[in-house]
C-alpha cells in the first residue's frame, strides 16, 4: 500500500523523524486554516501518487492567506497525469542549504536490507544512478544486526555527506531504519533530505510503501486504507476478499493461483486479445467464491467475454463445475463464458457442465488454455 | 535418487491439528510419505488419525528421529515455528504459510543463515516438494506427478508458482515423462531456497536428466539463475516466465510478483534464460512441448 506524502510524513512523525509543521486540506478554507497554523510562508503541495507534480504546477509557495487561497483553489481538482488532486498538504516553507537522499528497501537478491544514501538529493534517484552512480552509497544491512548509531554515522561519512550534516543525517537514518523495520515498510524514502541554513537535518518529502502482509499488527493503518485510490471494480473485489487488479481490456479473467492467472493474461495477449483484469480465486474455487468473482467481472462494463482458467490440483474439477453452475444461477451475466478445466477430475467437471443445460451462447468448454483463450478473444471482438 | 527428500525422509507436521495441517498432513501420509508426528503446543499426547502429536518439535524429534518438517501455521506464528524446528535439529523445513510480513521473512532467513547454516528452508508461501513415489511434503496433489522411470530420462521441476507447478507436472504426465523431484520455491520476496539451490542439486542428481524452470515477474532470481545455468548446468532445460502482460507497479497476487522501476520484467528474464541456452516457451504448454522434444532427444 502506497501512502500519500502527508500520510508518509505523519508516519515518519511517529518515529520522531523531523518533518515540517503542516496539515492536510480538502478545501480552500481548510488550506488557509492549515497555513495560518503552520506559519507563513507555506508550501501548498498536491497529494497524488505520481511523480512530476512540481512541473505540473502542483507545488506552490504562498506568502499569505490570499496566495494560499489562489494556489489551493487551482491545485484542488487539478488533473496530474490522470490523477485528480483531492487533497493538498500545506506546510511551513523550509529554507534549504543542501539536498540529500536516503532510503531503505529490501534487496531481494541479497536478502538483506539496503540503505541508499546520496549527497545528491532533490532529483529522481534513478537519474543520479544513471548519470553519477558513484554518488550513491549502497549499504547492505543484515536484518539480524540492524543499523547502529555508529553504523549510520559511518554511512553518512562514506556517502561524503558534508561534515556539518553528518551527525544530523546519521540520527535520521537510525530513525528511518526503525520506521522501515518496525513500521513494516517495503520502502521508506526521503527525497530531499535537507540541511537547513541553521544546521538542522529534516525530511522535506516522504515516500512510504507499506507491506500489506503486516496489516494484522498495525491498527493505525486503517486510516490509510480509507484513502486508497481503488476503482469501483477493485473496491467490490476487496469487499469479496478476492485478489483482483483492474486492467483495460475486454476479456474478463478468472483463474486459480497467481501464477496461472498471470499466465492466462499472457496467453490472451498472445492470441491478440486483452485482459480486463487479473483475478486469482485461490485454491478452493467453491460456488461462493466463483459467484463473487463472476459478480465482480460482471460489474465491469468493458468485459465482452469471460475466460475461466482452472487447473485442478487440490481443487477438484467437479467442485469447480458445481460452483460455476450454482454461480450462474445467482448472477445474471452479460458476457459469455469460455472455460478451460484441466487437472484433477477435469473430465467429471466437464460432464457436469455439459449436462447442466447451460446454452452454448452462455458457456463453452475448451480442452486447452490456448484454445480457450482463442475462443474468448474471438467472442470479445 | 531425488533431491532434498526421498522415501527415507521422516516428516513432522507443525500445525497438524489445524484444518489445513490435518488435511494436507494426512494426504501426504496417504501418498506414502513417512509422516511420523505432529506438533501443536498444548496438544501433546493426543493424535490425529494415529499420528502422535507432541508439544514441541524437540519432543517430536527425540521420539521419532524426524529430519524434515512441514510448517502449516498462521503468518503470525510461522517465523517462530521455523526457528523452533531449526533449533530442534530439523534439517529440511517446508513452510507453505502465505502472508508472512517481509520483515519477518528477512529476519528469519538471515537468522537461519547465521545460526543454523545446515538447515534448508523451502518457502514460505510455496506448494512444497514432491519426489514422486517417494515423498510428498506440502499441498501438491500427488496423483498428477508422473513416477520417475528407472531407465530415464526424468525431469526435475523448479517453480515459483503453485498452480503453474501443477501445470508443469500435468504437462509431463500427459506426455508420460517421469519426474525426479518437483520443487515449488514460492512467490514471496525472501524465499529460503532459490532457483540456484535447486538447479545445483538437479545438476548433481544422477536421476535427473533435464530440468524445467518456471518463473514469474519481479525481483532478479531468474536472471541470477540464468548466470548460474551458463556456468554450471549442463543438463538441457526448458522454461516459462509468467507475467509478460503484467502492468508495472502492481503486485500480481504473489507478494514478490511486481515489476518496479522497469526491473523484474518477464521479457528481461526470458532473454537472460535464452542467452543461457534454455528453451523458453511462451506459455506453460509450450514449455512442456519443448521439454518433450528435449526428452525425445535423450531417449
Amino acid at each position: 500500500m502506497d501512502l500519500f506524502e502527508y500520510q508518509g510524513k505523519q508516519y515518519f512523525a511517529r518515529y520522531d523523524i523531523p518533518v515540517s509543521k503542516g496539515d492536510v486540506a480538502v478545501t480552500v478554507d481548510q488550506a488557509v486554516a492549515a497555513a495560518d497554523a503552520a506559519g507563513y510562508p507555506v508550501v501548498v503541495k498536491a497529494q497524488v501518487q505520481v511523480g512530476g507534480r512540481g512541473k505540473a504546477g502542483g507545488i506552490k509557495l504562498a506568502n499569505n492567506a490570499d496566495e494560499v487561497r489562489t494556489h489551493a483553489g487551482n491545485i484542488l481538482g487539478m488533473d496530474i497525469k490522470g490523477h485528480v488532486v483531492k487533497r493538498v498538504w500545506v506546510e511551513n516553507a523550509s529554507d534549504i542549504a543542501e539536498e540529500y537522499y536516503a532510503s531503505f528497501t529490501l534487496d531481494r537478491g541479497a536478502k538483506k536490507h539496503l540503505l541508499m544514501l546520496s549527497k545528491e538529493g532533490g532529483v529522481e534517484i534513478e537519474e543520479v544512478a544513471a548519470s553519477n552512480p558513484a554518488a550513491i552509497l549502497m549499504l547492505h544491512i543484515d536484518p539480524v544486526d540492524g543499523l547502529s548509531a555508529a553504523g549510520a554515522l559511518k554511512a553518512a561519512i562514506d556517502a561524503k555527506i558534508p561534515e556539518k550534516a553528518q551527525q544530523g543525517v546519521a540520527d535520521i537514518l537510525v530513525k528511518l531504519y526503525r520506521c522501515f523495520v518496525e513500521g513494516d515498510c517495503d520502502l521508506a524514502e526521503i527525497n530531499p533530505l535537507i540541511l537547513k541554513p541553521t544546521g538542522e537535518v529534516h525530511a522535506l518529502d516522504a515516500k512510504v510503501s507499506l507491506d500489506a502482509n503486516a496489516d494484522f499488527r498495525h491498527p493505525e493503518w486503517e486510516e490509510f486504507k480509507a484513502t486508497e485510490e481503488l476503482d469501483a471494480r477493485e473496491k467490490l473485489a476487496r469487499e469479496k476478499g478476492l485478489q483482483y487488479i483492474g486492467l483495460d481490456g475486454t476479456v474478463g479473467i478468472i483463474a486459480n493461483g497467481a501464477g496461472l492467472a498471470m499466465s492466462t493474461l499472457d496467453v490472451v495477449n498472445q492470441v491478440g486479445g486483452s485482459a480486463a483484469n487479473f483475478l486469482d480465486i485461490g485454491g478452493g474455487a467453491n460456488a461462493d467464491l466463483m459467484a463473487s468473482a463472476l459478480e465482480v467481472i460482471n460489474s465491469d462494463k468493458a468485459v465482452k467475454s469471460i475466460f475461466i482458467n482452472i487447473f485442478g490440483g487440490i481443487t477438484r474439477g467437479e467442485e469447480v463445475a458445481k460452483g460455476i453452475v450454482e454461480a450462474l444461477g445467482r448472477v445474471d451475466l452479460r458476457a459469455p463464458i469460455v472455460i478451460r478445466l484441466d487437472g484433477t477430475n477435469a473430465e467429471e467437471g466437464r460432464t457436469i457442465l455439459a449436462n447442466a443445460g447451460i446454452p452454448e451462447s452462455k458457456l463453452t468448454s475448451k480442452p486447452t488454455m490456448l484454445e480457450a483463450a482463442e475462443a474468448a478473444v474471438a467472442l470479445a471482438k | 535418487m531425488a533431491i532434498f527428500v526421498d522415501e527415507n525422509t521422516k516428516v513432522i507436521v507443525q500445525g497438524l491439528t489445524g484444518g489445513q495441517g490435518k488435511y494436507h498432513g494426512l494426504r501426504n501420509k496417504a501418498y506414502g510419505t513417512q509422516v511420523v508426528a505432529g506438533v501443536t503446543p498444548g496438544k501433546g499426547g493426543t493424535d490425529v488419525e494415529g499420528i502422535p502429536v507432541y508439544n514441541s518439535v524437540a519432543e517430536a524429534v527425540a521420539a521419532t528421529g524426524a529430519t524434515a518438517s512441514f510448517v502449516t501455521v498462521p503468518p503470525k506464528a510461522a517465523s517462530a515455528a521455523i526457528l523452533e524446528a531449526a533449533a530442534a535439529g530439523i534439517s529440511f523445513i517446508v513452510c507453505i504459510t502465505e502472508g508472512i510480513p517481509a520483515q519477518d521473512e528477512a529476519r528469519t532467513y538471515n537468522t537461519l543463515v547465521r545460526d543454523f547454516p545446515n538447515v534448508r528452508l523451502l518457502g514460505p508461501n510455496c506448494p512444497g516438494i514432491i519426489s514422486p513415489g517417494k515423498c510428498n511434503i506440502g499441498i501438491t496433489a500427488g496423483e498428477i506427478a508422473e513416477l520417475p522411470s528407472a531407465s530415464g530420462p526424468n525431469v526435475g521441476i523448479v517453480s515459483r508458482s503453485g498452480t503453474l507447478t501443477y501445470q508443469a507436472l500435468y504437462e509431463l504426465k500427459q506426455r508420460g515423462i517421469g519426474v525426479s523431484t518437483c520443487v515449488g520455491i514460492g512467490g514471496d520476496p525472501v524465499p529460503g531456497t532459490s532457483f540456484i539451490d535447486c538447479l545445483r542439486e538437479f545438476q548433481n542428481d544422477p536421476e535427473t536428466h533435464a530440468i524445467i524452470m518456471i518463473g514469474e515477474i519481479g525481483g532478479s532470481a531468474e536472471e541470477e539463475a540464468a548466470e548460474f545455468i551458463k556456468a554450471n548446468v549442463t543438463k538441457p532445460m526448458s522454461a516459462y516466465i509468467a507475467g509478460v502482460t503484467a502492468p508495472a507497479g502492481k503486485k500480481m497476487g504473489h507478494a514478490g510478483a511486481i515489476v518496479s522501476g522497469g526491473k523484474g520484467t518477464a521479457q528481461g528474464k526470458m532473454d537472460a534464460l535464452r542467452d543461457a541456452g534454455v528453451k523458453v516457451g511462451q506459455n506453460p504448454t509450450e514449455a512442456g512441448s519443448l521439454m518433450a522434444e528435449i526428452v525425445a532427444g535423450l531417449r
